[in-house]
């Protein structure tokens, strides 16, 4: 545990002397402050045009940050095992005294709390919605909505960690992790209407935008809960055995 | 401390080292020696723990280096060829980093006493990423060096720097291998004859021959040989030399010198020097030229035959 901590230490302060994390955080806190401020402008039209409104949540919003995470969480990990192999560091860190997992884990933890710093940063917006809005937001929905995008960002980062251990290059490291998280958001629904039976059952499972939005919408089902936990427990997996890989050849 | 036994391994199907027998007990330095693909990193890396061997067994520390790899890590320090930095990080920062992971405790006042230890504490705070090459290599050593472990090992840790830096590398790794094992590889041979006790040659993944420095010298020189310097012109020097008694070989040089081979036992020296003067050459200079590593070592990884002759 000590290990894995010592890790995502040093990955999570790489984060913040690291360029890319900058436009990354940059990129989702504009665009999230635009789309905020312009769900409240509608809303308010809303309001004193017909004189009461339905009142707005904080789902919109982070359904664009899940969104967003599609495109960047692959610019994030992209590097973060493939450059060690590039520079040489990973013969260092697979020659000092720790376990090939807790260097994987470790290297995802760094990255999700980076994640979960720039998510820290929009909780401005529920409670912003909160005090415009009576008698207050829906507390339930907005658990829901947050555990889908925390889970969300666990399993993007995991698979995005665990496909940067593959590579050496992390060019080819981002377009593999991107083409994953492409095939899972836009693809599987698409497939599932192509197909019929359980066809189209297996690729709605498959589904990531389907699983979180279930989330997203409030309704908490435990094959959600599955799914994102198989999705990190499959992303460290990988990492680990690319890393096992790495030392037999 | 380092004990290794019918030590293999395959990429694919190239055999990287075969069958490679030794051992380094404490207090040694042991100098691995052999041309560039020989199979000396490969040795070091299964050393380590980074890749584990395709047959054979080897325990370092006393802990063996497939069972128990996280035990023989923690007691070996390893400078890899390429010194693996992060350029951006500080040298203090990369060194607490490294303590971290190796849970020493108070990892900042043990991140320090190590950088004084390698002369780079004014350069604590400043960016590994601006460091010089002989910086770099100061600070790879500095990270093997910083848990004091039992055995440390070094893939070519002069490579690259400049004379004064080489100096300085060589008595820090002497000044550590007085009560620790170390195992050092490099290609420089004046290197491994000034810090080894004791040298294996490598060749093709094989050990060549394994002896102290200077018994290897002494081994591979059967006869003597003399260079002789005379003022002006030495024509006809070679016709005198050679029919001194005990002279096997008389070459004249282009530079105008003259080189002279006789067998042990018979020194000839006395004798050619007095038919040098008595045929009226100003005799300049008389100097033993003994055979060097340089030319020991490609007698010895030329081919086979020659290893078996040594050996």
């Amino acid at each position: 545990m000590r290990n894995i901590w010592t890790i995502a230490k040093r990955e999570y302060n790489h984060y913040f002397i690291s360029p890319i994390a900058y436009v990354v955080a940059f990129i989702i806190l504009i665009t999230l402050g635009i789309y905020f401020a312009s769900i409240i402008g509608f809303y308010s039209r809303q309001a004193l045009l017909s004189g009461g409104a339905q009142a707005p949540d904080i789902t919109p919003i982070n359904w664009l940050f899940v969104f967003l995470l599609v495109f960047t969480t692959p610019a994030i990990t992209m590097r973060s095992l493939s450059d060690e192999a590039r520079t040489g560091t990973l013969e260092l860190l697979l020659t000092a005294p720790i376990r090939d997992y807790e260097l994987v884990i470790g290297k995802w933890l760094g990255g999700f709390l980076f994640i979960l710093s720039i998510l820290a940063v929009t909780l401005i917006y529920p409670i912003i919605l909160n005090s415009l809005v009576t008698p207050g937001i829906d507390q339930q929905l907005m658990m829901s909505s947050y555990l889908g995008v925390i889970l969300a960002a666990a399993a993007f980062l995991a698979l995005g960690v665990g496909i940067s251990a593959i590579f050496t290059n992390q060019i080819a490291a981002f377009f593999s992790i991107f083409g994953l998280f492409f095939t899972l958001w836009f693809m599987m629904g698409l497939f599932s209407q192509l197909v019929q039976g359980s066809g189209a059952q297996f690729f709605e499972y498959l589904n990531i935008s389907g699983h979180f939005t279930a989330l997203n919408s409030g309704s908490f089902n435990l094959t959600d809960l599955v799914y994102f936990i198989s999705l990190i427990a499959l992303g460290l997996f990988t990492g680990t055995t690319a890393v096992e890989v790495r030392r037999w050849r | 401390m380092i004990q290794v036994n019918g030590l293999t391994k395959d990429y694919g199907a190239r055999r990287a080292i075969d069958n490679l027998t030794f051992d380094a007990e404490q207090g040694e330095i042991v100098g691995f020696l052999g041309p560039n693909g020989a199979g000396k990193t490969t040795t070091m890396r299964v050393l380590t723990g980074y890749m584990p061997p395709t047959e054979g067994t080897a325990t370092v520390a006393g802990y063996d280096i497939i069972e128990e790899s996280l035990e023989v890590r923690k007691r070996v320090g390893y400078l890899p060829e390429t010194v693996p930095l992060y350029n951006d990080m500080t040298a203090l920062e990369y060194l607490k980093f490294m303590a971290d992971l190796r849970r020493i405790p108070d990892a900042e006042a043990r991140a320090y006493e190590t950088l004084e230890g390698v002369n780079l504490k004014d350069r604590a705070n400043s960016y590994i990423g601006t460091f010089s090459k002989g910086m770099r290599q100061r600070i790879g050593l500095a990270q093997a060096l910083i848990h004091r472990p039992e055995v440390l090992i070094l893939d070519e840790p002069t490579i690259g720097l400049d004379p004064a830096q080489v100096v300085e590398i060589r008595n820090v790794i002497r000044e550590i291998g007085k009560d620790r094992t170390v195992l050092l590889s490099t290609h420089i041979l004046t290197e491994a004859q000034q810090i080894c006790d004791r040298v294996l040659i490598i060749n093709k993944g094989k050990i060549v021959t394994e002896d102290t420095p200077e018994n290897l010298q002494a081994r591979l020189v059967g006869a003597q040989r003399v260079v002789l310097r005379v003022r002006g012109d030495s024509d006809g020097l070679t016709g005198k030399i050679s029919k001194v008694k005990g002279v096997h070989t008389v070459d004249a040089k282009p530079d105008g010198s003259v080189e002279f081979e006789f067998g042990a036992g018979e020194d000839a020296r006395p004798q050619v020097a007095k038919a040098v003067i008595q045929a009226g050459y100003d005799l300049l200079e008389m100097r033993p030229i003994g055979m060097s590593l340089e030319e020991i070592f490609l007698e010895l990884t030329r081919d086979n035959a020659a290893g078996k002759k040594a050996s």
